[in-house]
């Protein structure tokens, strides 16, 4: 085991280095901009470790610190992560990265500020992932709110105070509920400890109360159908790094904590209600996929684009009891959590990049509209491959990362029932659809508008960003094995778990 | 051997990445040399090791290269299968590919005259063209020596890319932007049925492996499902419709073969590559390879049948009446399509893939020289603007007209094997739907001699082109332009009479292939030597309606060209029903499209704005502000409503405490 806190290292140290930047001011802009790029890299490298020195062949907590916070609550601060968890902070140490440098010459406008909030934010989205104590995980979900409602608010655009508004107000709804939840369990312990959560036991009716406290949540993190329109309006109003950190990180929290509480505390009204998450999964994928089709803007376009891949999560997670009900599934319950857990993280390189490449077009044209472009690779053919490189991404072409968990649902969720199977896999044509007719519009054709004439392709600072991405996306298209094995024994020892009744 | 197989599929990789990334640096030249070579290599080593089963001294393979993925017990790998079926298809692939690698030194030579002058995509479109090409033939090539479902679907979904990329290669033209989309969607519509087609292999073979499923089937052949309500379904069954359906996009099968003829918007040697030899015969292949899985279920291979026979004989009949020089060797390919799925619904699956491989090479062959004429016309497409090119274009002639003689079925010729035989076992089938397949097999040979010599006679003979310009510089295309059409011409002629014994009659494919004893119809053919099957064709009725239709397309486009406009007036509803193609792309473009784009402005306006956004969200933000202005009427500062409010709420207080 490694002897270091490498969990607190990676929280953080970021969060210093974000108050250190914010203090040194935007008089030496470049220099902030210079710290934050290395604090990020260094917080990176940081979290390498917790991927190589992490043992796979077991399901149990690694990288433990766990000392006495609040004593008189028996609130702890307690960090840990298993095979969930770890490969979530790497995505966010590597994300943001590309923030930052994404961020570099766009933002004038108090970039020390900027910059600080991805920091910060980063530390907190760390300490998320790997709080172990409910309360230090509960400061940890309602501390992200605050960085974010800075980047909205004050970089983003002009419908921003809507936005900022609709996205506080509803996830701070959600997370209330969640409070009263863990408080409840507080009560039944006598501490904060999640482990301890997951072996407590509890009555049908409090699971299902408990479950739908947790479920309003994380369904407004993911973000789950019906709670779900907050995201394509904060994603328009944020500014690229916002959008980035939003759609690749965030909402991750949510899948998240759908693993880490939902399914573990709450087994049996999991199996219970399993019935609801998957109809509202499917809608995601269905019904937000044809409303994708219609939008306009390129954002709201990936936003949507998001709410249906997330569908794939959640619906990976939930159908894992019916897999197992099922006497001709031939096992594949692990298939469906895994499934769900690689599209989480491919996802989480393929919407940045879209995103990303949305703000390439926007830094130059200043316009999210599909109608402002055209023809975009008469004058931006590198651009224009790497578009169309993460839009085949999105349309879950084999070979990228987009198509490795929505095969590993689509085959477990056969195994669950066909005809979740058959709506699943309408992605297929559904998601080639807005995406590809997207590209047509906007990369492919003649140039439609002096704006697009006057299109200089991509500096070597977003060529780095890019490049960095589609690697990411095709080395987990084409060898997803490692991420696999990584998780393998904490999804089995998760399954394992939930296949036990916690009713006294 | 491994090594070998690696190299094959992987050189074109290498061709492709450099002259992909590299182009700019590597030059034009740099470029067809670096993917020519590339395949060339690869073409070579499939021919030794296609030699080697010929010979006997190779045995087939079947290994991992690495894995992809193991969850839940079910291992996903990339690796190979290479036998006698895909040995096959690995040289007619290579073969093909370097074909038009070649040709394509010469057809995009002037692609800089393709694009707007200031256009940066334009700037190194010679060696992007390159590399896709390779792309697609490294795509190809581990589809084809895929050993499992999983990189099948690689190969599957990475061949559909790169027609994407291609049919869209000119992407300033608005039809070739539309195109690609279609054909991609169209693609991803097969996809959908072959993703689930899949799901269920995982799910009740709990494999992936063609070699551990394949050995499981008999032990399955008589399981049963329930899908929905008590109805239960052979399992095979619905495997077999599922991947078909993957099939029927891929290889154009009504009713999702509208993307093919669209696909024509992509440059000529593509067509030839892509859309004729190799992607679209991509799904006879599959139905060939899951023999031992279609072998045990007569409902999916009725189904096969049907859907082939309607293909082969529907989409011909619209070749009659397409002017489009490309349209028509598509529609062409559409029907010959047809007639390899055919033969393989009534388990005849050697002379399907047979017939797909004597296609690959005419039909490229055909395709080659129709891109070779239209060089030769400026790129003029139209047939009628056509006419007397014989006599400028010697080679492009003497190879389109052995290329269609082939098509034909005319006796001798590679086509005449391959057809003969699929029409011998649809008449010697049982299966349900063979009688209605063996009439439309029958007549379609009739309807394939008409178009293809309607279209011989008006480009190569009659009165020179009509455009004074266009004849005065029309010549023989360059040499690398007409060496692949002799390259093609030559397996068009011969390779069926010197195949079909081995191949469709003998035991070439020994264990690729599996025929059940009662489905055997190749072997109820009765076949007794080459000679003794040319024979036995000038005894049936297809040669004399080959020769039929040849004969009429004589007497109209040579002799009495005014029947022609005759004809069509007298046809007139028929005419335009062919014309308008049974208005299948109107109405696809009104119910999916226009459908799919009313559905999404319903859930969106409806749904989330009006419903969830505008009731509940901000409903609720309304209401709560609404219920602040009210209680704050309550706050009124003055003393006695506070103190009419306590007085009240100690009166409802106490009635409450004395009900109790």
């Amino acid at each position: 085991m490694f002897e270091w806190p490498l969990l607190s290292f990676v929280i953080w140290l970021p969060i210093v280095g974000g108050f250190m930047v914010l203090a040194s001011g935007d008089k030496a802009a470049d220099a902030s901009r210079w710290t934050a790029l290395g604090v990020s890299i260094l917080t990176f490298l940081m979290s390498l470790p917790l991927w190589f020195a992490y043992d796979a062949s077991t399901a149990e907590m690694q990288f433990v610190e766990r000392v006495a916070w609040i004593p008189a609550f028996n609130i702890e601060y307690y960090l840990g992560v298993d095979g969930i968890s770890m490969p979530l902070i790497i995505l966010t140490t590597f994300i943001t990265i590309f923030v930052i440098v994404a961020g570099w010459e766009v933002i004038q406008h108090k970039p020390s500020v900027y910059m600080a909030s991805f920091l910060i934010m980063e530390g907190i989205m760390v300490g998320v992932f790997s709080a172990l104590d409910a309360m230090l995980f509960y400061v940890f979900w309602e501390a992200m709110l605050i960085p974010m409602f800075l980047i909205i608010g004050i970089w983003g655009g002009p419908n921003r105070v809507y936005a900022t508004i609709k996205f506080f107000l509803y996830t701070f709804f959600g997370s209330v509920f969640m409070l009263v939840a863990l408080v409840y369990m507080f009560l039944q312990s006598g501490s904060f400890d999640i482990l301890g959560f997951h072996t407590l036991k509890l009555g049908l009716t409090e699971q299902i109360l408990i479950f739908l406290a947790f479920l309003l949540a994380f369904a407004v993190k993911v973000p789950m159908f019906p709670v779900h329109t907050w995201l394509p309006d904060a994603h328009v109003e944020a500014p690229t790094g916002g959008s980035v950190i939003l759609a690749a990180i965030m909402l991750k929290i949510g899948g998240y904590g759908f693993l880490r509480f939902s399914l573990p505390i709450t087994p049996d009204a999991s199996a219970h209600l399993d019935w609801l998450i998957i109809l509202l999964s499917l809608i995601a994928v269905v019904y937000i996929g044809f409303v994708a089709l219609i939008q306009q803007d390129m954002k709201k376009l990936i936003a949507y684009s998001s709410i249906a891949h997330m569908g794939f999560v959640t619906l990976g997670f939930f159908i894992v009891f019916l897999i197992a009900n099922n006497p001709d599934a031939n096992g594949g319950a692990a298939l469906g959590v895994q499934g769900g857990m690689v599209q989480m993280i491919s996802h989480g390189f393929i919407s940045a990049a879209m995103f990303l490449c949305v703000g390439v077009l926007y830094d130059r044209v200043h316009s999210r509209e599909i109608s402002a472009y055209g023809g975009v690779i008469n004058t931006m053919p590198v651009f224009g491959a790497f578009m169309v490189f993460f839009a085949m991404a999105n349309a879950g072409l084999p070979g990228t990362s987009g198509f490795v968990g929505e095969f590993m649902v689509i085959l477990a969720s056969f195994r669950a029932d066909f005809w979740y199977a058959l709506l699943a896999a309408t992605t297929l044509i559904i998601g080639a659809a807005y995406t590809l007719w997207m590209v047509k519009r906007v990369v492919f054709g003649q140039v439609a508008n002096d704006n697009v004439a006057a299109l200089q392709d991509i500096n070597n600072r977003e060529l780095f960003i890019l490049t960095s991405l589609a690697l990411a996306v095709l080395i987990l298209g084409l060898w997803p094995a490692p991420l696999v094995e990584v998780m393998d024994a904490s999804v089995h020892n998760l399954l394992q778990h939930i296949a036990i009744t916690k009713i006294p | 051997m491994k090594t070998i197989y690696l190299l094959i599929a992987l050189m074109p990789l290498a061709g492709a990445i450099i002259a992909g990334f590299f182009g700019g640096r590597i030059g034009r030249a740099g470029a067809h040399w670096v993917t020519s070579a590339g395949v060339g290599i690869s073409a070579a080593l499939s021919l030794y090791v296609l030699a080697g089963f010929v010979g006997g001294n190779i045995e087939p393979f079947n290994g991992s290269v690495y894995t992809w993925m193991v969850s839940d017990g079910l291992t996903m790998e990339i690796g190979f299968l290479v036998d006698e079926l895909t040995a096959m298809m690995m040289v007619v692939v290579t073969f093909v590919s370097f074909c038009v690698h070649i040709y394509t030194i010469g057809y995009m030579a002037d692609d800089a005259h393709n694009w707007p002058k200031e256009s940066l995509a334009g700037k190194n479109s010679y060696q992007r063209f390159f590399s896709y090409i390779s792309l697609f033939t490294f795509s190809m090539l581990m589809l084809v020596m895929a050993n499992n479902f999983l990189q099948l679907f690689f190969g599957w979904e990475a061949v559909g890319l790169v027609s994407y990329l291609l049919i869209g290669f000119w992407s300033v033209r608005p039809t070739a932007i539309f195109a690609n989309l279609k054909a991609f969607l169209v693609n991803r519509v097969g996809d959908f049925g072959f993703i689930l087609g899949i799901a269920a292999v995982a799910m009740y073979f709990n494999s992936l492996d063609y070699a551990e499923v394949f050995a499981q089937a008999p032990g399955l052949a008589d399981k049963q499902i329930t899908l929905w309500g008590d109805h239960s379904w052979s399992l095979m069954t619905v495997i077999g419709i599922l991947l078909f359906i993957g099939a029927m996009g891929k290889s154009a099968q009504v009713p999702l073969h509208v993307w093919l003829p669209d696909s024509m918007e992509g440059p000529t040697p593509i067509s030839a590559l892509i859309h004729a030899a190799t992607m679209v015969t991509a799904g006879v292949f599959m139905v060939a390879r899951m023999s031992p899985i279609y072998e045990f279920t007569e409902t999916a291979l009725t189904f096969i049948l049907v859907i082939g026979a309607t293909t082969a004989f529907f989409t011909g009949l619209i070749g009659l009446v397409q002017n489009d020089i490309k349209r028509v060797v598509a529609y062409s390919t559409l029907s010959q399509l047809g007639y390899m799925m055919v033969a393989l619904g009534v388990s005849a699956y050697a002379a399907g893939v047979f017939h797909l491989m004597t296609h690959a090479f005419f039909k490229a062959l055909l395709f080659l020289a129709a891109g070779s004429v239209i060089i030769g016309m400026h790129h003029d497409q139209d047939i009628r603007n056509m006419g007397g090119i014989k006599k400028y274009m010697p080679i492009t002639w003497i190879t389109a007209l052995l290329g269609s003689l082939a098509l034909i079925g005319f006796p001798g010729f590679s086509g005449f094997f391959s057809k003969d035989a699929i029409i011998s076992a649809v008449s010697h089938s049982q299966i349900a739907g063979s009688g209605y397949a063996y009439v439309l097999v029958v007549l379609g040979v009739f309807v394939t001699a008409l178009y293809s010599f309607r279209m011989y006679f008006l480009v190569f003979h009659g009165e020179g082109p009509r455009d004074e310009h266009a004849k005065a510089h029309l010549h023989e295309s360059p040499k690398v332009v007409t060496i692949p059409l002799i390259l093609l011409a030559i397996p068009s002629v011969f390779v069926g009479m010197f195949t079909v014994g081995p191949m469709v009659f003998g035991d070439w494919f020994k264990n690729a292939i599996f025929v059940l004893p009662e489905h055997d119809t190749l072997g109820a053919i009765g076949y007794q030597g080459v000679g003794w099957f040319l024979g036995h064709g000038f005894m049936t009725a297809p040669l004399y309606l080959a020769l039929g239709g040849l004969g009429v397309a004589y007497y109209i486009y040579m002799k009495k060209p005014e029947i022609a406009d005759k004809a069509k007036d007298m046809a007139g509803p028929i005419y335009t029903l062919l014309d308008k193609k049974y208005w299948v792309d109107e109405i696809y473009q009104a119910v999916f499209a226009g459908g799919s784009r009313g559905l999404g402005k319903v859930f969106w306006f409806v749904g989330d704005r009006v419903l969830i956004d505008g009731l509940v969200v901000n409903g609720a933000a309304k209401s709560i502000g609404w219920f602040a202005t009210v209680v704050r009427h309550l706050q009124s500062g003055l003393l006695y409503h506070y103190a009419i409010a306590m007085s009240l709420g100690l009166l409802l207080l106490l009635t409450w405490f004395v009900i109790l």
